[in-house]
């Protein structure tokens, strides 16, 4: 029958797969074997008593109680043995494993935006080791949205205010297509997004250097991106406007004075040091209030904030 | 007039004039209180709107004959399946067989003048109209974007006419409301005396069912839909996260209504093949109790399973074991009905009238729309499967597939009855095995895309899944195809001259023992019951023996 499973599923690449297959499978043989028996059965009274002449009596059965408990009882056993056949699967699908890796996923109008445990975030792109559980958190900022693996037998909706959950351990690397599956729109059709399943070096690598987008994107664009997505557009504006921090416009080869009421030049190694180090010099009139991103970011991202910053005249 | 029925003052043999020509003018239609003109006007509005959802479905499927834009663009198509959504619902298969037909054949079939309220049947035809045209009136504001469903916050921060869509969908609820109190004081009042509660046809007994799910979900979708009003209109926070609502509480509320009303469109076509099997199998309706308390099982079950929509909104493990738990409960009166079909059919004499292939065609379809209910009930199939095409296919195989054909059984069994006058019977059946072709080219290839993981309410699809689409589209021509030849031969017969028998088919129910068509009053006097509704014995046994019944 693997001919007709391959027909009718996409191939299975997680572990929740042969659950939801076999009994996939086994209510598709049963929806086949009952459409030809009942219509083999209305068939067969058809040839054999076709209506040849008006006069033509029929015996007049009312009922039979024995046949009618068969035809009541044997499809309540079935329909008892499919409903815990997919509870069980269901509870599987649905606990998470403890030692599940935790990466945010949030829907908005019409892109998906994951957060990975060390703060990375990608667009639309999902990267996730293969072979180890990894649990999405759900949620929107809009409408509802739903998250869609065909491949990984996986669906949840992403619903604004809440979270929700999935998790997956997915089996074979490779890209996954992810469908958003809750009406939302214009562009739900197009709201695509992919897993790439990694094998452990290629997620290191991942980790290491970002994912292909941000490894091909301008250090500028990647500047605004990290700003973006780094928490340095909470305190830092780039319009001049007067923040926890100061503002970005205009500040490179100008001079910041210090807490400490000497002048330093801002350039790359003044940035650097105040990305890494920033209680080193806390600008006058500012609280040292400054996380340092030691760890946090890439070196490549780095030279980005820098790249950014010198583009903000 | 045949035996069966006792004149009360059978000496006058005066002629009365039908029912369509007494009294006669367009104001004498419009002002009426016949439950037969009622039924009518009701069918033809019905019918006109299952065109106009027809072509938008049309539509829908050229769009989907090439990924991206075909003929239109995601902003029109989106609307467009809204609207076919939305009338094909709410406008065409809630009311297709019990407003059309059940007000037509209902009191024929107790032996009553008219239903027990006839003036409510009236403003009930006008409630529909009015919410009709409200519904049709959404275009000029723009159309509406939701899906039928008018899920949240979508629906209440999108733009076009999302609220007088839905006030049109409150509106339709009240004609559905009038309809089912008439049909249940009918029922209880107005049987023939002589007919017991198991002596009605199993006609009845679906309305019945089906007026219960009326009076009793609908006001819940009433409600809810002036919630959403409030919402969009006031900014009453009830739904939107935004103003502090909680957008899964309305999907509680929308499916507490349209889940039940699934089983309004499928127990009157389950009614209507119930009274054709009998009649063109010649032979006593096997396990009446079984499907007469089968109707009522489905109607009363029907109200426990609404969060089966829900298994993948973030529902509780527990609510979901639940709910999928009694959702397959309502596969088995639905299996005893499908049983019961074909034992009576077994040892028949069968007849292959139009009415009966397009029974068999039903019986047929519904095996397919039932079975693949269980995909969908069981919770880890539905987690693949929800929201995707298969979930299309399968309620367009129970919702679309049975409801019209049943829909068009019954048509083609009380054409006669309504107009006295008949088909051409081979276009007939060559059309009824056109739509059975059409139907399944459309539908079939659906589960497939839907199994694979193509999802629904999509403008665009990745090119793997075009070969099928082009398949459905094809199959949708098909369909298209054997409707127009119906709706062709059905007017065709209005060249004939009316002389059709009281009794073209042979049936034992009280409506073949009136004139075909009746007169305003339906009977000549008050009919008595003197045999069963089922009953194809030779000699029938005679009034008040108890075993009467079937």
């Amino acid at each position: 029958m693997n001919w007709f499973r391959d027909f009718l599923l996409p191939r299975g690449a997680s572990t929740h797969v042969g659950e939801m297959d076999g009994l996939f499978m086994f209510i598709t043989l049963l929806t086949v074997f009952f459409f030809f028996f009942n219509g083999g059965l209305i068939f067969y009274a058809v040839r054999r008593w076709r209506r040849r002449s008006d006069r033509e009596v029929t015996p007049h059965i009312t009922h039979d109680t024995r046949l009618e408990l068969v035809w009541s009882l044997i499809p309540l056993a079935v329909v008892m043995l499919i409903f815990l056949w997919g509870f069980k699967g269901y509870v599987k699908a649905w606990v998470a494993p403890n030692d599940s890796m935790e990466i945010i996923a949030t829907g908005k109008k019409w892109v998906w935006e994951f957060e990975y445990p060390d703060g990375t975030r990608t667009l639309n792109d999902l990267h996730v080791p293969v072979d180890r559980p990894v649990k999405l958190v759900l949620t929107s900022e809009d409408v509802i949205h739903s998250f869609y693996i065909p491949e990984f037998r996986l669906k949840r909706d992403a619903i604004p205010g809440r979270y929700t959950e999935l998790w997956f351990s997915a089996t074979k690397p490779g890209i996954y297509q992810v469908y958003c599956t809750e009406y939302c729109g214009k562009g739900h059709s197009d709201m695509l997004a992919r897993i790439f399943v990694d094998t452990p070096e290629q997620y290191e690598t991942f980790l290491r250097e970002g994912d292909e987008q941000t490894r091909k994107m301008p250090l500028t664009e990647l500047g605004r991106l990290v700003w973006e997505n780094k928490g340095c557009a909470t305190c830092h504006s780039l319009d001049g406007t007067r923040g926890q921090g100061p503002s970005w416009k205009g500040i490179w080869s100008q001079k910041h004075r210090g807490a400490d009421g000497k002048e330093h030049l801002v350039d790359a190694d003044y940035i650097r040091q105040s990305i890494l180090m920033p209680q080193a010099v806390v600008v006058q009139g500012y609280e040292p209030i400054m996380p340092t991103y030691q760890g946090l970011l890439r070196e490549r991202e780095i030279l980005a904030v820098i790249e950014f910053i010198k583009e903000l005249q | 007039m045949s035996e069966g029925v006792l004149h009360a003052g059978a000496g006058h043999a005066v002629h009365h004039a039908d029912y369509l020509e007494e009294p006669k003018g367009l104001w004498s239609w419009l002002t009426t209180v016949d439950h037969k003109r009622i039924g009518l006007m009701y069918m033809w509005s019905v019918l006109f709107f299952f065109l106009v959802g027809g072509i938008f479905a049309l539509l829908i499927r050229l769009e989907l004959l090439t990924p991206k834009q075909t003929i239109m663009d995601a902003e029109t198509y989106n609307r467009v399946f809204t609207l076919h959504g939305a009338i094909m619902t709410f406008l065409v298969i809630i009311p297709a067989i019990p407003a059309a037909l059940g007000n037509f054949a209902l009191p024929l079939l107790l032996g009553a003048k008219d239903v027990a309220f006839p003036r409510l049947n009236l403003a009930s035809l006008y409630v529909y109209w009015t919410g009709a045209a409200m519904a049709v009136a959404t275009l000029a504001l723009g159309g509406v974007d939701t899906g039928w469903t008018f899920y949240t916050p979508y629906s209440t921060t999108t733009g076009g006419g999302v609220t007088l869509m839905v006030l049109a969908a409150f509106v339709l609820g009240f004609s559905s409301i009038f309809t089912g109190v008439n049909f249940i004081a009918t029922i209880h009042k107005l049987r023939a005396p002589g007919m017991g509660w198991f002596e009605m046809p199993l006609f009845c007994w679906g309305m019945y069912a089906t007026a219960l799910i009326q009076i009793l979900a609908t006001p819940v979708l009433g409600i809810t839909l002036l919630l959403i009003v409030m919402e969009r209109v006031l900014g009453v926070g009830i739904f939107d996260p935004q103003l502090g609502g909680d957008p899964v509480l309305f999907q509680h509320f929308f499916w507490f209504y349209s889940h039940p009303a699934v089983y309004i469109m499928i127990l009157p076509a389950m009614a209507v093949i119930s009274e054709v099997i009998p009649t063109f199998s010649k032979k006593t309706i096997f396990g009446y109790k079984a499907i007469a308390f089968s109707s009522v099982a489905i109607a009363l079950l029907g109200f426990l399973v609404w969060a089966h929509h829900m298994f993948v909104a973030g529902m509780s493990l527990f609510a979901g074991a639940i709910f999928s738990f009694l959702t397959f409960f309502i596969a088995i009166p639905s299996a005893i009905k499908v049983f019961n079909w074909i034992a009576t059919m077994w040892r028949g004499s069968i007849s292959l009238e139009a009415p009966m292939l397009h029974a068999i065609s039903f019986l047929l379809i519904f095996t397919i729309g039932g079975l693949t209910g269980l995909f969908l009930a069981a919770l880890s199939t539905d987690v693949h499967l929800h929201d995707t095409y298969f979930v299309v296919a399968h309620f367009h195989y129970v919702m679309a597939g049975s409801n019209l054909i049943a829909m068009l059984a019954g048509m083609h069994y009380w054409w006669p009855k309504m107009y006295g006058r008949l088909y051409n019977k081979k276009l007939a059946a060559i059309s009824a095995a056109v739509i059975f072709i059409g139907f399944n080219l459309t539908f079939l290839p659906q589960f497939v895309l839907g199994s694979r993981g193509m999802p629904r309410r999509y403008f665009n699809y990745l090119p793997q899944f075009q070969d099928l689409h082009v398949a459905s589209t094809i199959g949708s021509w098909v369909l298209a195809a054997g409707l127009f030849l119906t709706a062709a031969y059905l007017l065709a017969s209005f060249r004939q001259p009316k002389g059709m028998t009281a009794n073209p088919w042979g049936g034992r129910s009280l409506e073949w023992e009136t004139s075909s068509p009746p007169t305003t009053h339906n009977f000549e006097g008050q009919p008595v019951l003197q045999h069963g509704p089922y009953d194809y014995r030779p000699e029938p046994a005679p009034v008040g023996v108890k075993e009467l019944a079937h």
